[in-house]
């Protein structure tokens, strides 16, 4: 349990690194360091697939913001109200962490998840989908319509940047 | 317990990156962050003590596994994310050549 714990403090550091550091070199890669944190933890929580995605992930996301900003000429930002988001911050932490404390009395204990549905699919997955690894075959076959609309997302979002970065070529032509 | 309230103030870090920062990739980084925190409460839900990873073993014994559930979501949330991260991405760059730069506070024409 202690381990757990561990690593969360490591990530929340690194977070608070990204955010205040004012390199944004710097900041993307602390970002990365935190990334690479959640896939140790997924690691240690026993979901290996997720570890694995997670780290290509990270990787990918790492090259499209260095992308973004190396080259960029970075200014320095100077403090303006920040006692204001300070405050307001704050009070949204603790409303938050009040309704949180409520909401977790609902559920069970860290440690011992309750598996409605869980177990059922354990159960039927080498019988129905002859599959040895149980997340794979949810993701394939018992939810395999949310995976449909995953890879339509992705599709989307790849058309989206596509159209958003080509319109800058078509207007630089235009203005040579 | 203690591993809920770490991973609460870890959302509450990235929602405060988004609120207080001016720059465009902090508010970004921002987004990233809490995004991380969600996907991990999910997973610390499913988790039981003393289990393995939801692998069937050969002699096909399912002795205790963790919860598989959560895991197939947040593979689907992780792969969403990576879209969302590079439209956004787009978006500040595109946002960078019109105005020459990353903070918000300095594009006029964005006031309403």
């Amino acid at each position: 349990m202690l381990v757990f714990n561990i690593v969360l403090v490591l990530m929340i550091i690194g977070a608070i690194i990204a955010m205040e550091i004012k390199d944004l070199l710097s900041s993307v890669i602390a970002l990365g360091a935190v990334g690479m944190g959640l896939s140790l933890q997924f690691l240690l929580l026993k979901a290996p697939d997720l570890a694995i995605t997670q780290l290509v992930v990270e990787i990918l996301v790492l090259v499209i913001l260095i992308r973004a900003t190396i080259g960029r000429n970075i200014e320095k930002e100077y403090p303006k109200n920040k006692f204001r988001y300070l405050i307001s911050g704050l009070i949204f932490l603790i409303l938050f962490l009040w309704f949180g404390i409520k909401a977790l009395n609902d559920l069970p204990k860290f440690g011992s998840a309750l598996m409605n549905m869980g177990s059922r699919y354990i159960a039927e997955a080498k019988d129905k989908t002859s599959a040895v690894n149980v997340v794979s075959a949810i993701i394939l076959d018992f939810r395999g319509y949310d995976t449909l609309g995953e890879v339509t997302i992705l599709f989307a979002s790849v058309l989206g940047v596509l159209s958003v970065l080509r319109m800058t070529k078509v207007k630089k032509r235009i203005d040579k | 317990m203690t591993v809920y309230f770490l991973c609460f103030m870890l959302f509450g870090i990235g929602i405060y990156c988004i609120l207080a920062k001016a720059n465009i990739v902090k508010k970004i980084i921002g987004f990233g962050i809490s995004e991380y925190a969600i996907n991990l409460f999910f997973i610390l839900l499913g988790y039981r003590v003393k289990s393995e990873a939801p692998i069937l073993v050969k002699d096909g014994s399912a002795v205790n596994f963790v919860d598989p559930l959560p895991q197939a979501l947040i593979l689907t949330s992780i792969v969403i994310g990576l879209g969302i991260t590079a439209l956004m991405v787009a978006l500040a760059i595109r946002l960078y050549e019109k105005y020459g730069t990353f903070d918000i506070s300095k594009m006029r024409s964005l006031k309403g």
